[in-house]
């Protein structure tokens, strides 16, 4: 139980990237992915994806932790590519102004040389914020992260109720988990014979003791923090809230530089959003 | 006393908005600094009202009407709002997992801390210093889960204590702790209340573990109204305990059966203040009176544990090489600290875990290929909080449920259903929702839900948690009558009397190993059991060594049987 519960969550490792504070992560996460958001030149891309890539090595994140979300980002990245590609094959060709066919597909449908690197940059585009954000949740303790959106100006209320989100998961997993044998027990089928109408009956059996066993911890939770003055002035201060060091200006500074660069490779380099190899 | 009360309640009334009746009626009390007060009642008694009019949560919670006065340091508290009052009382809630708000222990100790806007050096200072005051200081990077039930309660105390509180309340401090925590948190709580000097409030209805150490003096509760405000050794020898359903220390019990006279004389109060003296010979007399009824016939054997380990990782062993034998008909205890291993177990029996070695046999058959589905039919399994398992409005339904998901005709069902209501002495409530049940009533449904299904064998986890002693002998009593028709009955929990007077054997489980299957009255005497399994030994043994009696464990002993034989009467 314990493994699975760290599998996907803040785990406690000292690297350089562990040690910045969630405030810069934030702000670093935002211009990197802002950058690769904007651009559409696939070697502004890859650039950033190999330096995020050199990040995630940096901060010890082991593939094990991030396999599933990488599998569920692939999967759809690419029913995306193909979807996108059946609604309008043409939207390369009318992007870089050429038209290089080199395939024919079936019926009318042809393949052309923009089409492809478009999708492609597409692709990459997309696929490179993922390992940014991995590297933010995996390595973000957070009650930093709520003390750090507090930071730049979210409501503290918001921001502890994601922290405190965190700190609750794993009871209610647990809960989930004990209430679901129980009602096995009692005869309750949760395997795939059981017709869908009987299914959505029985997911119910577990739901219902669920929500009154959590309303209780709710109570409880929220008779404790008023109890020690949650809420009574407009402001906190965070307990995880860490000031910023030598290594937190030099995080941004490099995260601003990636972005302005960007900024100006389109602008006075490629005079657009898009990078054009056909002419 | 001549100097100002701290806490003081005048004519105080309170009637909660959603109830017909008051809760709370024309209380008259006065605390004074520096005083250690025991509040102790039944469930329903009011005494967790008191404790939410004392910190705040009434009226800033729980809304309801006010009448006459309560003031705490010479202010009325009608016109403070609840953060203002958490600077003078701290609060120290019963379930000390649900209260931890931080991810961590020095998070959770901060709290209060950020609340104020405590600059954040000036925090880790006075957070390292109070962790220090409750021994946390080395883990204040720990998660709540790497810790045990009692550094978590640490925790909440270190949490309230930073706000330099001059009033401290405990709500139900022994609720969820194993025995042996249970007695280090009374201690620790002396231990404050002599160095800070601060007022002390404990709520709690298991008096004879809060009496471990001194109490100045003792308020009783019951139907909203105070009934007594004595010093323990007064009140242990009245009869105002039983009259108003709270459970004497069992050495006293004890002393009664001997034809002993408790009186204030005799400083019953504490096990360690009571003049042995007076009573030694009664007592000694007394033991050799008891008769033994030997009437244990062998019955065939229905569940046998062989030689099983269990692991959730391969890495950390849970359970190793657990062996042992139940027979038809039996009532034993599994006890053992939290994380021994005792929950694990009732998951394997079900079938929820499946064993990596050894076998499982139920009638002198493997089970190891019996679905969870069919295993209830035999083990049922009752958890500890009935809200978990309750899924439907109705009691009828609810009970039927498990029959209808194996599809027995609505005429067989209603049968059982029947039947089973009228065991469970539910059969009044028949037509009536869940929701106008009370918390043991609730917990008699989740019970019949169970038997229903006519299993042979009966787990329950913690039955009696949060009960009073009246609930909790009407459960252990229809318990009893379950057992008497043949359900063998496995109980998981921390309550040592229960053990000692409801179960005669018990199994004791430490970090995954078996360290004890034997009587519940060698158990409780075995100091070396105690101390491995976070156990405590219980007060009729100290009783036994005071008064001179050589052989404790068989005074013990003579005390069950003795009991015994007055129920069976």
């Amino acid at each position: 139980m314990n493994l699975k519960m760290k599998l996907f969550s803040y785990n406690q490792v000292n690297t350089p990237i562990h040690r910045l504070s969630g405030f810069t992560k934030l702000l670093c996460f935002l211009l990197l992915t802002f950058a690769v958001m904007f651009s559409y030149d696939i070697r502004v891309i890859l650039g950033v994806m190999a330096f995020s890539f050199l990040i995630l090595k940096i901060s010890k994140i082991k593939f094990s932790q991030i396999r599933l979300m990488v599998i569920y980002v692939l999967i759809f990245l690419v029913t995306n590519a193909i979807i996108s590609f059946f609604f309008s094959q043409e939207q390369g060709v009318s992007i870089y102004g050429t038209r290089h066919e080199f395939a024919n597909l079936f019926g009318h449908i042809k393949l052309t040389w923009e089409q492809l690197f478009y999708q492609v940059t597409k692709f990459f585009k997309y696929a490179s914020v993922v390992p940014l954000g991995m590297i933010f949740l995996l390595t973000t303790n957070p009650s930093e992260f709520a003390s750090s959106i507090n930071g730049v100006g979210v409501n503290f209320k918001a921001a502890f109720a994601v922290a405190l989100t965190l700190r609750y998961f794993p009871d209610i997993q647990m809960d989930y988990h004990d209430i679901s044998q129980a009602q096995q027990a009692r005869g309750l089928d949760l395997s795939h014979k059981a017709k869908f109408f009987d299914r959505f009956k029985n997911a119910l059996m577990i739901i219902i003791p669920l929500i009154f066993s959590s309303l209780d911890r709710i109570e409880l939770i929220s008779n404790a923090m008023d109890l020690r003055g949650f809420g009574k002035s407009k402001t906190r201060t965070w307990y995880t809230s860490k000031k910023l060091t030598r290594l937190d200006f030099l995080a941004i500074v490099v995260s601003i530089l990636i972005f302005i660069i960007t900024i100006y490779i389109s602008t006075f380099i490629n005079h657009s959003r898009f990078y054009n190899p056909f002419i | 006393m001549n100097k100002e009360a701290i806490i003081e309640f005048q004519n105080f009334s309170f009637q909660y908005h959603s109830q017909a009746e008051p809760t709370l009626h024309d209380i008259n009390l006065k605390i004074y600094p520096g005083e250690k007060i025991l509040i102790v009642g039944p469930s329903g008694s009011g005494k967790s009202t008191i404790g939410y009019c004392l910190n705040g949560l009434i009226p800033f919670a729980y809304k309801g009407e006010i009448k006459g006065n309560l003031s705490i340091k010479g202010m009325e508290t009608r016109k403070k709002n609840i953060f203002e009052l958490s600077k003078m009382v701290g609060t120290v809630l019963q379930d000390s997992d649900g209260q931890f708000v931080g991810l961590t222990v020095g998070e959770d100790i901060a709290f209060a801390l950020e609340n104020d806007n405590i600059s954040n050096p000036v925090m880790h200072e006075r957070v390292k210093s109070v962790a220090q005051m409750v021994d946390m200081d080395t883990l204040l990077t720990s998660s709540p889960f790497e810790l045990s039930g009692g550094q978590k309660q640490r925790t909440s105390l270190a949490g309230v204590m930073i706000d330099d509180v001059d009033i401290l309340l405990f709500d139900e401090p022994l609720a969820n702790l194993d025995p042996a925590t249970g007695k280090t948190a009374i201690e620790i709580i002396d231990d404050i209340h002599k160095n800070s000097g601060k007022t002390i409030v404990i709520i709690e209805h298991r008096l004879e573990d809060v009496l471990h150490r001194d109490i100045d003096r003792i308020i009783v509760i019951n139907d909203g109204r105070i009934i007594a405000d004595l010093g323990a050794d007064e009140l242990v020898s009245s009869l105002i305990l039983k009259e108003n359903g709270i459970r004497e220390p069992l050495y006293v019990t004890a002393l009664k059966y001997a034809g002993v006279i408790v009186n204030k004389e005799m400083h019953p109060g504490h096990i360690t203040t009571l003049r042995t003296d007076l009573c030694k010979e009664a007592l000694k007399t007394w033991q050799k009176t008891i008769i033994v009824e030997d009437n244990k016939e062998i019955r065939p054997s229905i569940l046998k544990m062989e030689n099983i380990s269990f692991s959730y990782d391969g890495i950390r062993p849970i359970l190793e090489n657990i062996t042992f034998n139940l027979n038809e008909g039996e009532m034993v205890s599994i006890v053992g600290k939290n994380g021994a291993g005792k929950s694990t177990l009732s998951k394997l029996l079900c079938g929820f875990e499946k064993e990596d070695q050894g076998t499982i046999m139920y009638c002198g058959k493997d089970i190891r290929d019996k679905t969870i589905k069919e295993r209830a039919e035999i083990i049922g399994v009752v958890m500890q909080n009935p809200n978990q398992m309750i899924s439907k409005a109705m009691i009828y339904d609810e009970i039927a449920l498990g029959l209808r998901l194996r599809n027995i005709t609505e005429d067989q069902i209603a049968e059982r259903v029947e039947k089973v209501l009228k065991v469970c002495g539910l059969a009044p409530f028949k037509e009536w929702p869940i929701s106008a049940l009370s918390y043991g009533q609730k917990k008699r449904v989740t019970i019949a839900s169970i038997l229903v299904l006519d299993p042979k064998i009966l787990i329950l986890d913690e039955p009696t948690a949060g009960q009073d002693f009246r609930h909790y002998t009407e459960i252990m009593k229809f318990l009893m009558e379950i057992n008497k028709l043949g359900v063998t009955v496995i109980l998981i929990t921390h309550d040592m009397h229960l053990m000692l007077e409801y179960t005669p054997r018990a199994i004791v489980l430490t970090d995954g190993k078996m360290i004890a299957d034997t009587l519940a009255s060698v158990v409780l005497t075995d100091s070396k059991v105690i101390e491995e399994a976070n156990l405590k030994e219980t007060s009729l043994f100290n009783l036994a060594h005071l008064a001179g009696i050589e052989n404790g464990t068989e005074f013990v002993q003579g005390f069950i049987d003795y009991e015994t034989g007055l129920r069976n009467l």
